[in-house]
């Protein structure tokens, strides 16, 4: 080899070398990232207390309201009385969806008149859609108000009917959400999980 | 790049500190411990982070909530293996780092100032593996914290009371777990990356030794560039980079196949959790401060255990003054100097294991002379050093490549 083989740099093996250096290590550092990342997700204990919730059914009087917790939310299970039911349909013009046409605030089997898999049976989760003060229970007919009974929220007043269906002129924008759920039996309802779900 | 360059000194910074720092080209491979002690810092930031992330500081909870990181957190028990795993890799880094200094004189003048900095760096990583081992709160935990905090008890006057300061309370409890937590995740990292960005300020200040223990900047080209030396970058960080990776090799298959070492890396008796009513049969700390602890124990006296603890951990920050040798690397040494260290590396070795022992017959007479040696290599190496025939160092680094 002569004086001049030995200077002579060979920038092309160089560049080869150092593009393939990075391209190993950002390969490398997406590896080691997915540790980090993936133990930000809910842990195998916050899995297990979100789990699906039972709840009985089977004492509820018409018209009588229950409330359970489901993965740290409330949810109001209503037994609707036939005359709440035939009321539904009053002040649809009131209402700012009352078609239900907002796909993520319901599962399919509740896009319906009446918001649920069964008419008399509403589950929803009670949390206003405005910013998520529990709404309190206002079922008492004022037809002077036009107010066909439903859920009052007491932080900002946004008003939803007796399907959880939102106002129009309140500050909430979205249909009280239906969580996903299923009737085990006739008196035993299952939250947290839908009839297509094992 | 002018933008920002008008506005702070991106391109100087990168120049002065990077692209054209010179360093020795007979660097080897002695000399990538400072980077991998950089490399296992950053690992202990990262896991130590996410797993602040699960943990919980209290006595009560701790150990069940490593529990929970191990078995519901996911890819936990790897974030908790790696900061384990690498709190040992750190001691095993920095030792070697160390030694390195010892090998080729770094510590000497003008590097003294290097040297302090960095044996305080040392300090303060030990109090961040004391602090940070309490954590589990396992037995071993425990009981360890309770016999290293108690040794402070033997200062005459003040021990009392600096026990009971450092404790926060009449005997360590979840008062004295919290705050351990408080000076483990912020007081001491950031005392730590502090002294570091010193560390290495002061190094390149005055510039890196080498092997031969020349000075580069004696001999420099017309353009003022050592004619000893190449740009740390692309040269040294490139030779890092293998070395980083061979590093991470091994670091992983630990990591993976045996986090526990045998019980030297996870201590079998901090599988249970702390019982303030039963001691373990077996109190050791952890294997990086063995070598202290064994000195400690060989001196059958609480408050001149204690001394002779402190003093052999002390005693390394006057290495700059204690060498009289005009020489600094090894290389060109006597066989007086050569056979003090390979004393003092095999004793250092022996008294880290015999820590790990009982405390009872010949390994107590080991331990004892052992320790003279620890001692003898540092109290007397200004005679040594002077009466030591040195080789005649060359003008220019040797290199063969």
């Amino acid at each position: 080899m002569s004086e001049d083989d030995v200077d002579r740099i060979d920038r092309n093996r160089r560049h080869f070398l150092t593009v393939a250096t990075i391209a190993t290590g950002i390969v490398g550092a997406g590896f080691a990232a997915i540790p980090f990342l993936a133990s930000l997700k809910p842990s195998a204990r916050a899995q297990a207390l979100g789990a699906p919730v039972e709840v009985a059914i089977g004492s509820m009087q018409p018209g009588e309201m229950v409330r359970v917790m489901w993965r740290g939310k409330l949810v109001f299970i209503l037994r609707r009385t036939d005359e709440m039911i035939s009321r539904l349909s009053d002040e649809l013009d009131q209402l700012r969806d009352p078609n239900s046409e907002i796909v993520e605030q319901q599962p399919d089997y509740a896009a319906n008149d009446t918001r649920s898999v069964k008419p008399e049976f509403l589950v929803v989760v009670g949390s206003c859609t405005h910013l998520g003060c529990a709404p309190i229970e206002d079922f008492e007919v004022r037809p002077s108000d036009h107010w066909s009974g439903g859920f009052f929220c007491p932080c900002h007043g946004s008003k939803f009917d007796l399907a959880g269906r939102v106002y129009k002129g309140v500050p909430a924008p979205l249909n009280l959400r239906v969580p996903p759920h299923r009737f085990v039996r006739d008196d035993l309802i299952l939250i947290g999980l839908d009839a297509g779900a094992a | 790049m002018k933008w920002i360059d008008d506005r702070f000194p991106w391109t100087e910074t990168m120049k002065y500190h990077i692209t054209e720092y010179y360093a020795s080209k007979n660097f080897n491979f002695w000399y990538v411990f400072g980077v991998l002690a950089m490399v296992v810092l950053v690992i202990q930031l990262l896991s130590g982070i996410f797993l602040t992330m699960n943990y919980k500081p209290s006595a009560t909870e701790a150990f069940a909530s490593v529990e929970y990181i191990m078995r519901d957190v996911e890819w936990g028990w790897l974030i908790r293996y790696m900061h384990s795993t690498g709190a040992s890799f750190f001691f095993i880094v920095v030792y070697l780092h160390m030694f390195r200094a010892m090998l080729y004189g770094s510590y000497k003048k003008p590097r003294e100032l290097i040297w302090i900095i960095g044996m305080m760096i040392f300090f303060v990583l030990m109090a961040e593996a004391f602090a940070g081992y309490l954590l589990p709160w396992g037995q071993m935990s425990y009981w360890g914290a309770q016999v290293i905090i108690s040794l402070f008890g033997a200062i005459p006057g003040v021990g009392e009371a600096l026990v009971e300061i450092i404790r926060g309370d009449y005997s360590i409890s979840d008062i004295t777990l919290n705050r351990f937590f408080a000076l483990h995740v912020i007081a001491l990292p950031l005392a730590l990356i502090g002294l570091i960005f010193v560390h290495i300020v002061a190094l390149h200040e005055v510039g890196s030794n080498n092997p031969d223990g020349v000075e580069i900047k004696d001999y420099k080209g017309a353009d003022g560039v050592p004619l000893d030396g190449v740009a740390f970058h692309p040269y040294h960080t490139s030779k890092d980079l293998v070395a980083i990776i061979i590093f991470l090799i091994i670091f992983s298959g630990v990591l993976f196949f045996a986090p526990e070492m045998g019980g030297y890396f996870l201590e079998h008796a901090n599988f249970e959790p702390a019982n303030v009513l039963a001691t373990p049969e077996h109190i050791a700390p952890v294997w990086y401060f063995t070598p202290f602890y064994a000195i400690l124990r060989a001196v059958p006296d609480k408050l001149w255990g204690a001394a002779m603890m402190g003093g052999a951990v002390l005693l390394p920050v006057f290495l700059p003054w204690l060498d009289r040798s005009r020489v600094k690397s090894i290389r060109y040494r006597g066989w007086i100097y050569k056979s003090t260290l390979t004393c003092f590396t095999i004793s250092f070795v022996l008294l880290g294991w015999l820590g790990t022992m009982p405390a009872d017959g010949a390994y107590v007479l080991a331990t004892r002379f052992c320790t003279a040696i620890y001692f003898a290599f540092f109290l007397l190496m200004p005679y040594y050093t002077t009466l030591d025939k040195t080789k005649p160092v060359p003008e220019r680094v040797v290199y063969n490549g």
